[in-house]
């Protein structure tokens, strides 16, 4: 899933604070399941602002909802009304719900209240870890099921460096180091020999160097 | 042979090969370059020129090699995936090479976290592997990495690193094992201070025969001081300092571990000698260029030989 964390408090009330009313939109999907946006943060955060200005003597109108799906156009025309009685939207879905509601209405204001992270995967309650880049081309099947293109510090194809030590990276001894998680998979699989298969320059343009993507499905495409 | 690269010359005749290193400075002194290579004349083979070491900015790399190499001395261009994508690597191996740079060494490159441009964007379009590769190719066939032919293909003798002391070190030998299929032609090693660790590695190395298709030059560095060891032991990773030579350099005198770190290191040289597979020496004396004379004679690596 899409990771996201909330942004700094003082950022947040910087963007609304010239407004009187707002709309606060949330988002049912992965900044759901990493608690940084959803029905529940809409209301802390809700909350949150409207104490800090009425302790400025101020009264910031807030209006609360959550889509089900902010990254697709069919849920934010649910916001078709709501969005002309409001100054700006505070958005608290990932950067492509905050684009799908900028798209969709033109002529509001659009704010993200939190910064997108990573495609990450849960390690423990409360712990998430970049797992993919979306590169374009997936090597999984050839690195044992670690990707070293989001793991490995330097996005090294034929690691580890020499800064690999006790199965952590140079950077931090909070990372592994992705080529030995690698390794220790190619010998659990007995598949050690692959190693050596020089994996040859990688072809960026599937990847964001290759300029923005997009997916058309013909086969489902209106 | 591949290139006109002294070193390649040296490493063919079946002398053992010493270089060393000179890491330009960080501002426009092209004098300091001077000054740093001046020490190493006579006394090694070729000088490498760091690039941008420790992800801190310094004059680049290939300028400090043409100043080496307009002093008549022979630099190893060294080339780091951190910086550049595949575009400005090899144009800046064809800038080089045509001011007669033909030795350069491909390395991963220290991550800028550790640098003075943490902010910095990470590269690594290529990994050192298939830089390696990169620079094969456009030697031996003559042609870009994208596949388009060079006029006039840069003939650079490859060099990479090595480190037998990182983790996992049962993987150490496999990893040369891809760099020499790559297409590596010498290898400068990781500082050696765990001599057994190290010959335990080399003995890896020949039983795959890799020593018959690679020369290596063991990596050398002199401890100034004893505060030097315990730094390198517990803060530089991918390090291996034993204890027996923390506890060498602080069983001396203040003023005379200097000298105990020369012997060390020159100690280290006389017993890699002996170890088959080992073509040279890679004396990386950081900031203390002016021993490495001292460090080349005492280990009797005088006169280099004329090739």
């Amino acid at each position: 899933m899409i990771t996201a964390e909330q942004k700094p408090m003082e950022e947040i009330i910087a963007s609304v604070a010239p407004f009187n009313s707002i709309l606060l939109v949330g988002c049912n999907e992965c900044v759901t399941v990493c608690a940084a946006g959803g029905r529940k943060e809409v209301g802390l955060l809700a909350s949150a602002l409207q104490l800090h200005f009425f302790k400025q003597g101020k009264t910031l109108d807030i209006k609360e909802i959550t889509l089900e799906r902010q990254c697709d156009p069919e849920y934010v025309e649910e916001l078709v009304n709501s969005v002309d009685r409001v100054d700006a939207v505070l958005s608290m879905a990932c950067g492509c719900g905050v684009q799908t509601i900028a798209a969709r209405y033109k002529e509001k204001l659009v704010f993200p209240a939190v910064n997108t992270k990573f495609m990450g995967a849960s390690e423990r309650q409360g712990v998430w870890s970049e797992r993919c880049q979306g590169c374009g081309d997936c090597v999984l099947g050839i690195t044992g099921g670690v990707c070293p293109i989001a793991r490995c510090s330097k996005r090294l194809m034929n690691g580890p460096c020499g800064g690999s030590t006790r199965g952590k990276c140079e950077i931090s001894q909070d990372v592994d180091c992705a080529w030995q998680l690698i390794w220790d998979r190619m010998k659990a699989l007995g598949i050690e020999k692959r190693y050596e298969e020089v994996m040859e320059a990688k072809d960026w343009r599937t990847s964001r160097d290759g300029g923005p993507r997009k997916i058309v499905r013909e086969d489902l495409a209106s | 042979m591949k290139t006109e690269s002294r070193l390649e010359k040296i490493l063919s005749s079946g002398k053992l090969a010493v270089t060393s290193e000179c890491g330009p400075p960080r501002g426009a002194l092209p004098e300091k370059v001077k000054e740093k290579a001046e020490m190493l004349r006579g006394c090694v083979d070729a000088v490498n020129v760091t690039d941008n070491q420790t992800a801190m900015v310094r004059m680049s790399s290939w300028a400090a090699s043409v100043i080496i190499k307009q002093m008549g001395l022979d630099p190893v261009l060294q080339m780091v995936c951190r910086d550049r994508n595949r575009l400005a690597m090899q144009s800046d191996i064809i800038g080089a090479y045509s001011f007669g740079i033909n030795t350069m060494l491909c390395l991963s490159g220290d991550h800028p976290k550790f640098g003075d441009h943490p902010m910095a964007a990470n590269v690594y379009d290529l990994d050192s592997v298939q830089l390696i590769q990169t620079v094969k190719k456009m030697r031996d066939e003559g042609k870009f990495q994208g596949g388009a032919d060079i006029a006039g293909p840069p003939k650079m003798f490859i060099g990479a690193a090595a480190n037998p002391f990182a983790d996992p070190f049962e993987l150490r030998v496999m990893r040369l094992a891809k760099k020499v299929k790559a297409g590596v032609d010498f290898i400068q090693t990781q500082c050696i201070y765990n001599l057994d660790k190290f010959e335990k590695w080399m003995e890896g190395v020949c039983e795959r025969g890799l020593d018959e298709k690679v020369h290596i030059l063991a990596g050398i560095t002199p401890m100034k001081t004893a505060a030097m060891a315990r730094y390198m032991k517990n803060k530089v990773p991918g390090m291996d300092v034993p204890d027996d030579v923390v506890k060498r350099m602080e069983g001396v005198p203040k003023e005379k571990q200097a000298e105990e770190g020369v012997k060390i290191a020159v100690e280290s040289i006389e017993r890699l000698k002996t170890v088959k597979g080992v073509h040279g020496f890679h004396i990386m004396a950081i900031e203390w260029e002016q021993k490495v004379p001292e460090i080349v004679e005492r280990a009797g690596l005088l006169p280099r030989p004329e090739v």
